[in-house]
């Protein structure tokens, strides 16, 4: 019963030379109006910060903001540093300008889901908390 | 009272001298030939403050068109913003786009170029070439104008912090190639203000920042005097979230601190006010987007006129570029995009614009594809050529709604204005954080809106489709990373390295000493000094900046 009242914790991070923040951050507020502990890592992250700040943190997931066009290559990079790290059991999704063709990509390298323009929150709060309570699970908290 | 007739005879005759009407049909499909100008006296009203809040086009407030004849004469520049990948494949994006009957050309850099890093930079890896074009030196800035006259052309370059260092490498490609800096006509955004508000490529703190933007100020009037050396922006800020309000407010805000910093470097207001320009965005909302347009031109005038006392009436002029909506585009069903943009675009004409760029139906997916982009540039040719709104200028004037609505944003901004005024300007109100706190309501109030469907977004959270709609995409070549690699490589190789290191010392010695750094940037241009070169030498004598992480 315990893993029922954990809180659920969220890096929400921006990698790369992108400024483009309003997504970011309105994910980040309506994850934390939904009672999740989130850290907003601010702009202009490279992949090592932010896999050091999620462990640092102890997150359930990190989700990364790309509008640049650059997101392969972070999102590669940020899973290759969580898996050299042994926190591959980090759930690692995302959003932003990404096309659908590269959706399976980023699938098959382990980001667990992508969120396009006009997700409605409700969407990634709802995944989140089915997502991460499996991986409490796993780890034989609940 | 001034009368229509006297208008017709002073300032519209005066601009038609200047710029005839086009000889094109100026009448309806009915045959019916609309007058110029349409006004109280034409269907028997009065408006005891015409003349003071509306006027005449051409005429000081301007809320009605900056010049005489507006769209009879000229019709709006076409600019569309184009870059991707290496110079060479923009370089033909360009010749396209002019070939296909654009007016000028705009060009869109990578991150890397934008936040002063060269494409070899270990920051720069991924980005290279992918929203934007990567331009680390004049070799790269050659090859993107090859073959392309600057002196017929007009260019707008979106660059802030590095704005001066890619100005100058542009410059030093007309040298070289013999043009006359006087006939070159262009813009560089060169707006460091909004940086900090909403679009955060900034690299140095606020009051370097700005410093090397009065630079520009300084130097261009005398150096290249039809170059507009800034276009201040709301784009952005709407684009981070802002409401209309909002946007015209900051971005008025900013236009009046970059004055107010010249005047205090001692430059003549009416020297560089007349080439200051803007640049807003234009969203959905039909009658607010026209009424902001008015409205920004008319405060504009007022406090250019009152405040600051410029005299001459170019200065009270506020010359805008538009963009329509990028934030407004749906990944979904995306071909709706194309109507969204078409009613954005026709709002920008009807609001007065005198330049405008319409995306493509398939940005919210990646960069448009030459089609898509093609379909932009034909919505407006559509409303230019078939749709008879430019036959009258300010046809909508006199609408209750319109004029009501544009003095109300005129209200509503001066007292945000006068707020950021109190709190001691807008670099104060940067450095406490009123304008992220600002955006983070605005953007999460809106975005609850649309979640719980009080605002209805067409294929996103109403009229759904269950199997989405497929368009091809543009992608990125990879390769440009290495291409770039070798260039920068071979420019290091063979440029001359005594040259490069004194143009480099000149620079840091205007810098050190406060003087005005522009003939240092050419001089660093046209010795092949790369970007992050000149870059790194800012960024040692200011330091860099860091905004607090808010949510």
């Amino acid at each position: 019963m315990q893993g029922m009242d954990r809180r659920i914790r969220v890096l929400i991070a921006k990698p790369g030379l992108d400024g483009h923040d309003r997504g970011a951050k309105v994910v980040a507020r309506a994850l934390r109006d939904a009672g999740m502990e989130v850290i907003y890592t601010g702009l202009r992250q490279t992949p090592e910060m932010i896999v050091s700040a999620a462990i640092q943190e102890d997150v359930d997931a990190i989700g990364l903001s790309i509008l640049s066009g650059a997101h392969m290559h972070y999102f590669r990079e940020v899973k290759r540093l969580l898996d050299e790290a042994g926190a591959s059991d980090i759930l690692l999704f995302g959003g932003g300008i990404i096309p659908d063709e590269d959706v399976p990509k980023l699938k098959e390298l382990g980001v667990a889901a992508v969120f396009g323009p006009g997700t409605s929150t409700q969407d990634i709060v709802d995944f989140l908390k089915q997502r991460v309570p499996e991986r409490w699970r796993a780890q034989g908290f609940a | 009272m001034r009368k229509k007739h006297d208008w017709l005879r002073e300032t519209y005759q005066k601009s038609l001298e200047k710029m005839p009407e086009r000889p094109v049909a100026h009448r309806t499909l009915s045959d019916i030939a609309p007058e110029p100008l349409y006004t109280p006296e034409d269907i028997g009203v009065l408006d005891p403050e015409y003349e003071e809040k509306r006027g005449y086009p051409g005429e000081y407030p301007y809320t009605r068109g900056v010049y005489g004849s507006m769209y009879r004469s000229k019709l709006w520049t076409m600019r569309m913003f184009a870059g991707f990948g290496t110079a060479e494949q923009t370089n033909e994006r360009f010749k396209k786009l002019l070939k296909a009957g654009q007016t000028g050309l705009s060009v869109a850099f990578d991150l890397p170029t934008l936040m002063g890093y060269d494409s070899d930079h270990p920051l720069s890896k991924g980005e290279v070439g992918k929203c934007g074009v990567a331009v680390s030196s004049l070799a790269d800035m050659e090859i993107l104008f090859e073959g392309i006259n600057l002196e017929e052309v007009t260019t707008s370059m979106t660059i802030n912090s590095p704005a001066n260092a890619i100005w100058a490498m542009y410059l030093a490609v007309a040298k070289k190639k013999g043009y006359d800096w006087k006939k070159l006509g262009g813009t560089i955004q060169n707006d460091i203000l909004k940086e900090y508000i909403a679009q955060k490529e900034f690299i140095f703190p606020p009051e370097p920042s700005v410093k090397l933007v009065i630079d520009t100020f300084e130097w261009g009037p005398k150096n290249v005097p039809k170059w507009n050396f800034i276009s201040v922006s709301g784009y952005h800020i709407r684009e981070a979230g802002s409401t209309a309000v909002q946007e015209l407010a900051w971005t008025l805000a900013d236009g009046f601190a970059y004055v107010e910093a010249a005047i205090q470097r001692g430059l003549d207001v009416d020297e560089f006010a007349p080439r200051i320009s803007f640049f807003f965005d234009v969203h959905n909302d039909f009658f607010e987007e026209i009424a902001k347009f008015r409205a920004a031109r008319r405060i504009w005038a007022k406090e250019m006129r009152h405040r600051y006392g410029a005299k001459n009436p170019q200065s009270w002029m506020l010359r805008t570029h538009a963009q329509t909506a990028g934030v407004s585009l749906t990944a979904q069903q995306p071909l709706n995009n194309i109507a969204r943009v078409a009613i954005q675009a026709l709002a920008a004409v009807l609001g007065g614009t005198n330049s405008l760029h319409t995306d493509a139906y398939d940005e919210a997916l990646a960069l448009p594809t030459e089609e898509s982009a093609t379909i932009a540039l034909r919505t407006q040719q559509i409303i230019a050529y078939e749709t008879g709104v430019t036959h009258t200028i300010d046809p909508l004037a006199g609408s209750y709604y319109v004029e009501w609505l544009t003095d109300e944003m005129e209200r509503q901004a001066m007292a945000i204005i006068e707020e950021i005024r109190r709190m001691g300007g807008v670099v104060r109100a940067i450095e406490e954080g009123y304008f992220l706190r600002e955006l983070a309501e605005a953007s999460y109030r809106y975005q609850q809106e649309v979640e719980r469907k009080e605002r209805i977004i067409v294929g996103v959270n109403a009229f759904t489709d269950e199997i989405p709609l497929k368009v091809p995409i543009q992608l990125v070549d990879p390769e440009v990373e290495r291409v770039q690699a070798e260039r920068l490589a071979r420019v290091r190789r063979e440029r001359d390295p005594k040259r490069v290191e004194e143009a480099l010392a000149g620079l840091r010695r205007a810098a050190v000493e406060g003087q005005n750094t522009m003939p240092h940037f050419v001089e660093c241009a046209l010795a092949y000094c790369t970007l992050g070169e000149m870059m790194d030498v800012l960024r040692e004598v200011y330091g860099t900046y860091q905004e607090p992480a808010y949510v």
